[in-house]
C-alpha cells in the first residue's frame, strides 16, 4: 500500500480511479486504503505547494529560520518549551536538532517587522529560552523535493524512433 | 537492384536503401508547437544528476582526450563486472568487450565485421528501423521475420525455421522490443536457442531495454548454455539511465568478432566520446537506485495506458518491457499514417504510425509512454475525442 502514499505525495489531487489505473487495484480498494490512512493519521493532510515568488505584489510573506537555545528545566526537558513555542500560529515548523542549538523554529509573517516583533516580544522572553538567532529566508531554491526555479532545460525532439 | 531513372552521384547501395516514408510526417510533427507527443523514443527523465555531475567534473578536470580504441579499460572492467553480477555472464574486458558510439554503431560494426556480400540475415518485423538498413549497407540481405499480434509479437522457433534458407547466416533479435514492447521468458528463449543452434545462426542480440522488463526477470540469450559463442550482445545506457544524447553503448561477444569490430571501429570512429564513457562508468557504479525509480514509474504508466487504450476500443496487448505499446487501429479502417496525420492535425497528439516499422505493421500505432502521467491522461482524452469524431 506504500505505492498509494507515494502517488498521493506527488499529486494530492489524483482521483482514486486514476490511482487504480496506475496500480492495477480497484477504485474501491484504493478508496478504502485512503480512508484508513486518513483515519489513523498516516495521511495528516493534503497540501498545495505554491511558488509565492510568482505571485505579483507578494511582498507580504516573510519566512525566518530561528535557532533557539534552551535551558532545559528539571524533569521537563525540551518538550515543554517546544510545545509553548509551536503553539503559536506564527510558528509553521518546529524541530529538535543536534548541534550548537536546540530547536529549529520556522516562523512566517507578513513582513520583516512582524517576524522580528514576534521573536522579540513572544519568543525570546519565554521562560526557558536562553538565546535566539534569527535567519531570514531570502530565496527558495527547492522545497519538498520540488525545484522551484527550473531553468528551461533542453527539450526532447517531439518525435523519434 | 532498383534502377534509377537519372544519373546519380550517390552510391548504388545507398540509393537502394528504402527511403523513410515517414520523414515527411516527422517533419510535420517537429514543425508544430504545443504537441502532446506519444511518439518519443527516449526517456522523459533527465540523466540522473550524479551521472551528469561526474561528466561535468571530468570536463572541469580536463578529461578531453582520446581513449583506447576499445574504450577506457576502467569502463570495460566495470561492464564485465556488472554483467557477471547481474546475469552471470563472463566477458573478458580486454578481448570480449568494445565500447561503441551508441548501440547503433555497435550493430553497424557487427554487420560489417561478419557479413559477406549477399549473406542473409533474419530481421524481425515490426522492429526498430535501423536493423534492415544496417544489414543492407553492410552488403547483406535482410529477410523479414514476421511477428504478429496473435503470438504477442514474438519470434517463434517455427517462424525461424520457415524463414531460414541457404545463405542465412544470422538473426537479429531485440527484446524488450521497440516498437512492440514484447519480451521473452527464459523458457521461450531456450526454445529459440535450440532453433538457432539447429540452423547454426549467429545472433545480434539488442537488449538495450533489458532493465525495463516488468513481469519477469530478463534473461540474456548469451547466458543460455551453448549460446555464448554465437551471440553478439548489445547493450547501452540510453534507455536504462536516460543517457540518449551521450551516445554510449557496448558490444560483448567472442574474441574474434569483437576483434574484427574493433578493427573497423578504430578506423572509422577511433573511440567513443570520453565524457560519455566517464558518465557510463558512474551510471554502472551508482545508478541502480535511479533505474529502479524510473522502472517503477514506467510500470505504472504502462498499466494506465494499456487499460485506457482498451477502454477506448483500441485493442492493446500488455507489453512485457520497454516503454511502448502497440495497439491495433484495424477497426477504424484507417491506414496508420493517415490516422497519425489526422490525429496530429486535429488534436495535436503525435505518435508513430506502425507502418514505419515494417509493412506488416500496418494497422497498428506505436505509443510511447515515456511521458508524464498528466500528458498521458490528456493524450488519452484527446484520442477518445478523435475516435468519436469530435
Amino acid at each position: 500500500m506504500d505505492e498509494i502514499l507515494e502517488i498521493l505525495t506527488n499529486d494530492a489531487r489524483i482521483t482514486p480511479e486514476e490511482i487504480a489505473k496506475l496500480t492495477g487495484k480497484t477504485p474501491a480498494a484504493i478508496r478504502k486504503a485512503i480512508s484508513k490512512y486518513e483515519k489513523d493519521g498516516t495521511i495528516v493532510k493534503y497540501k498545495t505547494v505554491v511558488d509565492y515568488d510568482k505571485i505579483r505584489d507578494n511582498s507580504s510573506f516573510v519566512r525566518a529560520l530561528i535557532e533557539v537555545s534552551i535551558d532545559p528545566q528539571k524533569d521537563v526537558g525540551f518538550d515543554n518549551v517546544a510545545e509553548r513555542i509551536y503553539s503559536f500560529p506564527e510558528v509553521s515548523s518546529c524541530y529538535l536538532v543536534s548541534g550548537d542549538y536546540d530547536l529549529l523554529v520556522v516562523v512566517e509573517g507578513e513582513s520583516l517587522q512582524t517576524v522580528s516583533n514576534f521573536v522579540a516580544s513572544k519568543l525570546s522572553p519565554m521562560g526557558g529560552i536562553r538565546s535566539t538567532k534569527t535567519h531570514f529566508m531570502l530565496k527558495k531554491y527547492k522545497e519538498d523535493g520540488h525545484i522551484l526555479r527550473k531553468s528551461k532545460g533542453p527539450k526532447r525532439l517531439s518525435i523519434s524512433y | 537492384m532498383k534502377k534509377t531513372g537519372k544519373k546519380t552521384r550517390i552510391s548504388r547501395r545507398v540509393e537502394n536503401l528504402a527511403p523513410s516514408g515517414i520523414r515527411a510526417f516527422f517533419d510535420l510533427v517537429l514543425g508544430m508547437k504545443d504537441v502532446i507527443s506519444l511518439g518519443v523514443g527516449e526517456p522523459d527523465f533527465v540523466t540522473p544528476w550524479h551521472i551528469r555531475e561526474q561528466a561535468v567534473f571530468s570536463l572541469e578536470k580536463g578529461d578531453t582526450t582520446y581513449t583506447s580504441n576499445k574504450g577506457m579499460p576502467e569502463l570495460r572492467q566495470e561492464i564485465s563486472r556488472f554483467l557477471h553480477h547481474r546475469y552471470g555472464l563472463k566477458y573478458d574486458p580486454h578481448e570480449e568487450a568494445l565500447i561503441t558510439v551508441g548501440v547503433s554503431e555497435g550493430l553497424d560494426l557487427a554487420a560489417r565485421a561478419l557479413l559477406n556480400p549477399g549473406d542473409k540475415v533474419l530481421v524481425p518485423e515490426p522492429s526498430y528501423v535501423s536493423y534492415a538498413p544496417v544489414v543492407e549497407l553492410a552488403g547483406g540481405k535482410a529477410v523479414r521475420l514476421r511477428t504478429t499480434l496473435e503470438n504477442g509479437f514474438k519470434i517463434t522457433p517455427k517462424d525461424i525455421t520457415r524463414a531460414v534458407t541457404k545463405g542465412t547466416r544470422a538473426m537479429m533479435i531485440n527484446y524488450p522490443c521497440n516498437p512492440t514492447g514484447a519480451s521473452y521468458s527464459r523458457e521461450e528463449l531456450l526454445e529459440i536457442a535450440k532453433t538457432v543452434k539447429k540452423h547454426n545462426l549467429l545472433v545480434f542480440s539488442d537488449e538495450v531495454y533489458d532493465e525495463l522488463t516488468y513481469d519477469f526477470d530478463h534473461t540474456p540469450l548469451s547466458s543460455l548454455p551453448g549460446m555464448r559463442d554465437r551471440i553478439i550482445y548489445f547493450n547501452g545506457f540510453s534507455k536504462s539511465y536516460a543517457m540518449t544524447g551521450f551516445r554510449l553503448g557496448y558490444a560483448c561477444g567472442p574474441k574474434d568478432v569483437i576483434g574484427a569490430m574493433t578493427k573497423i571501429h578504430q578506423y572509422t570512429m577511433l573511440c567513443a566520446p570520453i565524457t560519455g564513457q566517464i558518465a557510463a562508468r558512474e551510471a554502472l557504479r551508482n545508478g541502480a537506485r535511479a533505474v529502479a525509480e524510473m522502472k517503477r514509474e514506467y510500470k505504472r504508466r504502462r498499466r494506465f495506458i494499456v487499460d485506457s487504450l482498451n477502454e477506448l476500443g483500441l485493442p492493446c496487448h500488455l507489453p512485457e518491457g520497454a516503454f511502448y505499446v502497440f495497439p491495433s487501429i484495424k477497426d477504424t479502417g484507417i491506414p496508420s499514417l493517415e490516422f497519425a496525420k489526422n490525429l496530429l492535425t486535429k488534436k495535436k497528439v503525435a505518435l508513430v504510425p506502425g507502418v514505419a516499422f515494417g509493412k506488416s505493421a500496418e494497422g497498428f500505432i506505436r505509443i510511447s509512454y515515456a511521458s508524464s502521467f498528466d500528458n498521458l491522461k490528456e493524450a488519452v482524452r484527446r484520442i477518445d475525442e478523435f475516435l468519436k469524431g469530435k
